[in-house]
């Protein structure tokens, strides 16, 4: 009899009681409100936010990895935060400032460690992804950025003042670091495939991108596009184009242009032109909707009031929609049916239907900038 | 002569004058603000202690001329991440903008 009371009172305890009450994250995302130092976590199958959660510091720049179980975000501000976020009971449950001055991170492909690439001190700091606590730093000799991750608990960065690219191994006890030397000029920004197999670098200081083979027994820099450059009609750049994991289109690489009004293709394994496309302005994010059927690209000040839609079987330009002023970020849904749009000036973020390219809903934002789902958990270079 | 030296002055003044001359309205100025802090914030911080760019502070500018720091919005930096602002805005624009990161706006 005690038994079977004790059973009942387990089976009590245990059972969903509260199911109304749980919730799975898998449609969650964050949404940074830079100029607040504040997030909204939104819900996207509500199309609405959730909660707003205050406490981050300076936003500005701001960028964010998923812990593989998608509950928690991690926030990286450009003040040298490093903030982990709960997004189920919405606390700040983590928060160390680790450098002066920081523009992004990343999180290795086993989920347990957090990577921050900091201009002040310059260098890599790697954290434990439960604690915070700092287990390595790795110094540079200027201004570390392009940080991703890459397969085998690896981490990839390039510096900004050297022209360098680091692979900082740390799948052993110590950190294996190999310095590949002579990338190229200032380099700006740079991603992962999301094989994990092909790091490249944008340069700002001289012509043409650089490619590394991650999967080459010894990985090498190699130039791309040499012949792409400043030329004759180099156009000032107000906004730096940032290079993302979502540029895979197919079988090409799709890339934002720097001093020109362009989107650039190459072949994803030979890594040859495959075409430009011109755009509207100087593109920031040149962004391949999952599946890489269309890119999506917004572009730098004075001409962000703009998203165009790129097909990429024949590079072009298919849609042009003006969320407003000051577009500064967009997301797919998981599946590429959305795209999710942060329109700073208008304090908005503007959700589209990829297939008709008309807005569906719309969600108040304080100033916003970066959005992120927490489906970029289980990819590569996110 | 000193007609000749008052010809002068006025001729120096008509030079220099297009600079400041042109007043910055309080909707213009408003938009500058915002530039400032969103613009230039994308790679000065949004608090303009630098990034990408150099620091921009009241502290990190201290004892600089208005004029070159005009000059550097107008034309850029060579060979820098700086870009030249003058297709986007007017001389007495790029004053205005000087003087804002000359003052400490917490002030």
């Amino acid at each position: 009899m005690n038994r079977l009371a004790a059973f009942l009172l387990c089976t009590a305890l245990t059972a969903p009681a509260f199911a109304q009450e749980l919730r799975a994250t898998g449609d969650l995302g964050v949404v940074v409100e830079r100029a607040t130092g504040s997030v909204l976590i939104v819900d996207q199958s509500e199309r609405a936010a959730i909660g707003r959660v205050e406490g981050f510091g300076d936003l500005s720049h701001a960028s964010l990895v998923f812990s593989a179980d998608e509950r928690f975000a991690y926030i990286f501000g450009r003040d040298g935060g490093l903030t982990k976020l709960d997004l189920l009971t919405q606390q700040i449950v983590g928060r160390v400032v680790q450098a002066g001055n920081s523009i992004g991170g990343a999180i290795s492909d086993d989920g347990k460690l957090i990577a921050v690439a900091n201009y002040e001190p310059g260098g890599v700091n790697i954290f434990d992804a439960e604690t915070l606590e700092q287990l390595v730093a790795i110094p540079a000799g200027g201004k570390a950025l392009g940080l991703e991750d890459a397969p085998g608990r690896k981490f990839v960065f390039s510096v900004w003042d050297t022209g360098e690219t680091k692979i900082v191994d740390m799948s052993g006890p110590e950190p294996k670091i190999t310095t590949l030397s002579n990338i190229g000029a200032e380099p700006y920004d740079a991603l992962v495939t999301d094989d994990g197999r092909t790091y490249i670098a944008g340069l700002f200081g001289e012509d043409g991108l650089t490619s590394i083979d991650l999967w080459a027994e010894v990985p090498e820099p190699r130039r791309i596009l040499p012949q792409y450059g400043r030329g004759k009609e180099e156009m000032p750049v107000y906004k730096m184009p940032h290079l993302e994991g979502w540029a895979k289109a197919g079988d090409q690489i799709v890339l934002p242009a720097i001093h020109h009004h362009e989107v650039l293709w190459i072949d994803s394994r030979t890594l040859e032109e495959t075409g430009r496309t011109a755009t509207h302005g100087q593109p920031v994010f040149a962004m391949a909707r999952p599946g890489g059927r269309q890119v999506w690209v917004n572009f730098a000040h004075p001409d962000n009031d703009t998203v165009q839609v790129i097909d990429s079987m024949t590079h072009e330009v298919v849609g042009e929609m003006k969320p407003g002023p000051a577009v500064l970020h967009m997301e797919f849904t998981s599946r590429g049916t959305e795209a999710w749009v942060s329109v700073r000036d208008e304090n908005k973020v503007v959700i589209y239907d990829t297939t008709t390219l008309e807005p569906i809903g719309e969600i108040a934002a304080e100033s916003p900038s970066g959005i992120f789902f927490t489906a970029r958990a289980h990819r590569l270079g996110l | 002569m000193p007609k000749m030296l008052a010809a002068a002055v006025l001729l120096l003044l008509a030079i220099t004058l297009p600079a400041t001359a042109e007043v910055v309205g309080p909707e213009r100025a408003a938009q500058l603000e915002h530039l400032v802090v969103q613009d230039c914030g994308s790679c000065h911080g949004l608090t303009r202690k630098g990034g990408l760019g150099s620091p921009l502070t009241p502290e990190a500018l201290e004892g600089q001329d208005r004029e070159l720091i005009a000059t550097v919005i107008l034309d850029g930096v060579p060979n820098t991440a700086m870009p030249p602002w003058r297709p986007l805005m007017s001389e007495a624009e790029a004053y205005w903008i000087a003087d804002y990161l000359l003052k400490d706006q917490n002030q």
